[in-house]
């Protein structure tokens, strides 16, 4: 079993390790061969579930907040207490599904489709370096190691966004990676402050454990909530997320959507929640407010967009809001409305911002004004658009459901005056959300036909690449247990630690 | 009175650099062939790194017959610093063959000096006493001097001075650096009567003030070598007016030598908040002067100013963060080698750095050289792929946070996201695309290519380039190898 968790980082690192070596003239061969080894990646990532036995651990005499399913412990640097620890649980399991499989679509649609900029080739290559960061972010039960895999993703991001992005890109590309550079050397203080005052870094060790005094945890969970606060990013820390996901490329917007800002969050429950909880619970009053406040803005800000992809873009700043009010009530309901949000926010906007590519690429505008009547010209485009977007509105029966109703429900659980308050503002926030995103339908959809340039047909191609998120979309809206089912145990030793 | 037994196993590396110097000087004057000249060298340096490995840790030589105090003393951090200075003066030496080739520097001359150079590096490293320090650095830095300005012009060619002021500016500075840290060596010793390390101590009583001004005078000496802010100001107008590969040894063995001399006094005696004043400093400016430059090799200045800072930092600590301090050294040091490798690579031989704009689109025109450079660029950065740097920066963080000074960790950073600035800025201008110009142009590309000619890296630089990078990625994910030989 080690074998599938070593291969999950492995194939995708090879992969890109192959593509460089490509002649720039077999472009095409290139971007097949990428894609082949993206696909091959979600083998071990299918086999990992095998390796899960927690039928007798749940009631051993050990009750650990993290029970890796599979398990890969090696000593790498040992001066600096770090250890190449990896491993995967119901927490990281959903997530990293989504990353496997988002990187396969993205590379398919790359294989159709190469934005102007570069070679295709790099681009691949690029999008599986990004896929090894990212696994290993999820993967990772070690914090330094956490703390590797998640700079890894940094200069790749920058040269998806620099190479192939729009207009000004290399001012959104700048600001990108030096914002989350930012959050990241935060991560490393606050990651260097809790291994230096445990001496270990071990996650399994860490979580739920005493050893951490009151004040270390403060300090090091303050570190923490705001390195992944930019990455997340959870407002006012948000403001490098439109200009990036604007003049990104497609593919590099769903990645960046999709999973990328995953990170931020998964890493504020395993870490902020899980090494942390002393802190986590001093701050779950200033984290929850600012979880309302960033509903709130998200919705209101993106009621006066004006342009496709950068309303989008805002309304992931809403949707992590509710993913972060489900972390900072600190409770079961909460965390696994954050973990299904997360994965939800994945799904449905990875493909906004594929469906908002295809837009954009076709009509040669994002301007909302100019865009029109789509329900005319591509009737099935319309539809898929409109899918999404009642999906993204939190329609009950599909994914972005279940979230976001019990981020609501585990904040008015907490009780209180100020969780209920919370409760009531996410709610209408919420609401919000149905009024931007039926004011994107209506402008973009109906309206006056606008006369295009190139057909509007969706290709096979984009089926391809779609059609696994709609489905995905509507299992999970039926079956929310498809994501949650693994989750019950190490959510409930993590809110147990809390007490 | 005994005669000093001398270990003289403990002195083969010294033996081996000094007799690289003495043989490379009679090669000159025998065979007189370039080849051979450049050869002896070469092999004296890797004998140097042979000896230093056997050599390893073993007990002090010329030490006082009465106590434990040696003047040369073998610790495993010696013996690495040795086998950096000797690989470090092998690499300078195969990145300067081009231009020796074109005959800008006497053959014999340059590799004499270099093997002095290295010779005086070896004796730094090993030194047990303030004197023999003092005369170490010296050697390291003297033949310097010369080999900053050493510059001939090919008959038709301008001459230009740029070479011979920076030389004198080097020169100057350095005086009186060293007659500063002298004078430090000097009020300490009459203030305590200690030269050699294990005998330094606080002064106590009436001389104590004089012993406290003696350390402050010799870490101010020693930190003009280190070009730590605010005394920095010689450096990035000698790197600019040196020779290229100059340069990579001046920003690489000679900071090296300097870290090692002020180590050497930091982590014995007390001078914990000038030190972390100075990181402070060094760090914070390096960094937002490095944001302005134009210039390739300035920016390469400004940027190992800063970098010096961040070594600093840990030694603030005392002893407790030597080892940091020597294991981000190292790091920087194969990182800012492959740096300049890459620059020396992508230049005609001779000429300087160059405008930063001028490296526009290099990246898409030689791939592997832009690829070493994007990894030396993110490693002095401190990200991955530059995983070495990343290791870097774990561990000065890790040492600082260890050793309750929180704040510095914290500005060391703040810093490093102040230096991504510059640093992406010249990897993204190297994939960047052909400039626009006013004209309409049929191919951009092909008239990109036929301004920017592709130059071939001849056999030793890309030799030396592929080892460093091989040496940067192996550190990078084997970091566990250098700790354990500095321990």
């Amino acid at each position: 079993m080690t074998v599938a968790l070593l291969a999950v980082l492995l194939i995708p690192a090879v992969g890109a390790g192959v593509l460089a070596l490509f002649p720039a003239r077999l472009d095409r061969t290139a971007r097949l061969v990428g894609t082949i080894f993206a696909a091959v990646t979600l083998i071990p990532i299918a086999v990992l579930p095998f390796g899960r036995d927690d039928g007798w651990s749940v009631l051993s005499a050990h009750p650990l907040a993290v029970l890796p399913w599979v398990d890969l412990d090696v000593a790498w640097v040992p001066a600096l207490h770090l250890n190449f620890h990896l491993g995967v649980d119901g927490v990281s399991y959903p997530l990293v599904v989504l990353t496997g499989l988002l990187t396969v679509l993205c590379c398919a649609y790359t294989m159709w489709r190469v934005p102007t900029g570069g070679s295709g080739r790099t681009l691949v290559a690029l999008l599986l370096v990004l896929e090894v960061g990212i696994l290993g972010t999820f993967l990772a039960l070690d914090l330094i190691l956490f703390f590797l895999f998640f700079e890894v993703v940094l200069l790749p991001m920058y040269a998806v966004i620099a190479g192939w992005g729009g207009e000004d890109k290399r001012r959104a590309a700048r600001k990108f990676v030096l914002y989350t550079l930012f959050g990241s050397v935060l991560l490393l203080l606050g990651v260097i402050t809790v291994t230096a005052a445990a001496g270990t870094g071990d996650l399994v060790q860490l979580t739920g454990s005493t050893e951490l005094s009151r004040g270390t945890q403060y300090a090091a969970f303050a570190l923490f909530a705001i390195a992944f606060a930019v990455k997340a990013p959870l407002w006012p820390l948000h403001t490098w997320l439109p200009d990036a996901h604007t003049q990104a490329p497609t593919v590099g917007s769903v990645i960046l959507a999709g999973v990328l800002l995953k990170m931020g969050t998964y890493g504020l429950i395993r870490i902020g929640v899980g090494v942390t909880p002393l802190g986590a619970e001093w701050a779950a009053p200033l984290l929850g407010i600012l979880a309302a406040a960033a509903i709130l803005a998200g919705a209101l800000i993106c009621l006066r967009q004006t342009e496709l992809k950068r309303l989008i873009a805002y309304s992931s700043v809403g949707h992590m809001g509710f993913v972060l009010l489900g972390i900072a009530t600190l409770s079961a309901t909460g965390l696994q409305a954050a973990l299904l949000g997360n994965v939800a926010h994945g799904l449905i906007t990875g493909l906004l911002f594929f469906l908002a590519g295809t837009i954009k690429d076709r009509a040669h505008t994002g301007e909302l004004a100019e865009l029109g009547g789509l329900r005319e010209t591509a009737p099935r485009l319309a539809g898929l658009l409109g899918f999404a977007a009642i999906a993204s509105l939190g329609l009950p029966g599909l994914a972005g459901f279940w979230g976001e109703a019990f981020a609501v429900v585990a904040a008015v659980q907490r009780g209180g005056g100020l969780w209920l308050t919370l409760a009531v503002l996410a709610a209408i926030g919420g609401a919000l959300t149905a009024a931007y995103f039926l004011r994107l339908l209506r402008k973009v959809t109906h309206g006056p036909a606008v006369a295009v340039a190139e057909p509007y047909a969706i290709t096979r191609t984009e089926w391809l690449a779609w059609s696994p998120l709609v489905l995905l979309t509507l299992a999970v809206g039926v079956a929310p247990s498809l994501v949650l089912a693994a989750t019950s145990f190490p959510v409930r030793a993590l809110t147990e630690a809390l007490r | 009175m005994r005669a000093q037994a001398v270990d003289h196993l403990s002195l083969l590396p010294l033996y081996a650099a000094a007799g690289a110097a003495v043989l490379v000087l009679l090669a000159d004057l025998l065979i007189a062939r370039r080849t051979a000249t450049i050869a002896t060298l070469a092999a004296g340096g890797l004998a140097t790194v042979v000896c230093a490995i056997v050599t390893g840790d073993r007990a002090g030589t010329f030490c006082d017959p009465n106590g434990s105090a040696c003047s040369w003393v073998p610790t495993p951090l010696a013996a690495t610093a040795a086998v950096v200075f000797a690989l470090l003066t092998v690499g300078v030496l195969a990145l300067s063959t081009p231009s020796l080739r074109l005959g800008t520097a006497p053959v014999g001359e340059f590799c004499f000096l270099l093997a002095a150079s290295m010779t005086g590096g070896v004796v730094v490293a090993y030194a047990g006493d303030l004197i023999t320090l003092i005369v170490g650095l010296e050697t390291l830095t003297l033949p310097l001097y010369l080999l900053v300005g050493l510059r001939r012009f090919a008959p038709g060619e301008r001459v230009s001075t740029s070479g011979a002021s920076a030389s004198v500016t080097f020169f100057l500075i350095s005086v009186i650096s060293t007659a500063i840290a002298l004078l430090g060596a000097a009020l300490n010793y009459a203030a305590t009567g200690a030269l050699h390390f294990d005998r330094l101590i606080e002064g106590t009583g009436l001389t104590a003030p004089v012993a406290t001004a003696g350390v402050a005078l010799m870490v101010i000496g020693l930190a003009f070598k280190v070009a730590a802010v605010p005394l920095h100001a010689w450096a990035p107008p000698t790197y600019e007016g040196s020779p290229l590969p100059v340069a990579a040894y001046l920003s690489t063995a000679s900071k090296l030598g300097g870290v090692l001399a002020l180590a050497a006094i930091v982590t014995r005696l007390e001078a914990a908040t000038l030190t972390a004043f100075l990181a402070l400093l060094t760090m914070t400016v390096g960094n937002l002067v490095a944001l302005r430059q134009t210039r390739m090799v300035r920016l390469l200045a400004w940027s190992s100013i800063a970098q010096a800072g961040y070594i600093l930092a840990p030694l603030a600590l005392g002893a407790d963060g030597l080892e940091a301090a020597a294991a981000y050294t190292v790091f920087f040091v194969v990182l800012e080698f492959i740096a300049f490798g890459v620059v020396v690579a992508l230049r005609p031989p001779g000429a300087n750095g160059g405008d930063i704009a001028s490296y526009r689109g290099a990246a898409r025109r030689s791939p592997w050289l832009g690829a070493a450079l994007v990894l030396s660029l993110a490693g002095l950065a401190g990200l991955p792929p530059g995983l070495a740097g990343l290791f870097a920066k774990v561990t000065i963080v890790d040492a600082l946070i260890e050793g309750d000074q929180t704040w510095l960790a914290v500005v060391v950073a703040v810093n490093a996201v102040i230096a991504l600035a510059y640093y992406v800025r010249v990897a993204a201008l190297l994939y960047a695309g052909p400039p626009r110009i006013g004209i309409a142009v049929a191919d951009p590309n092909l008239l990109e290519s036929a301004l920017n000619p592709r130059r071939p890296v001849t056999r030793a630089v890309a030799a030396a380039l592929i080892t460093a990078t091989a040496a940067a990625v192996v550190l990078g994910f084997a970091p566990q190898i250098l700790f354990d030989a500095l321990s």
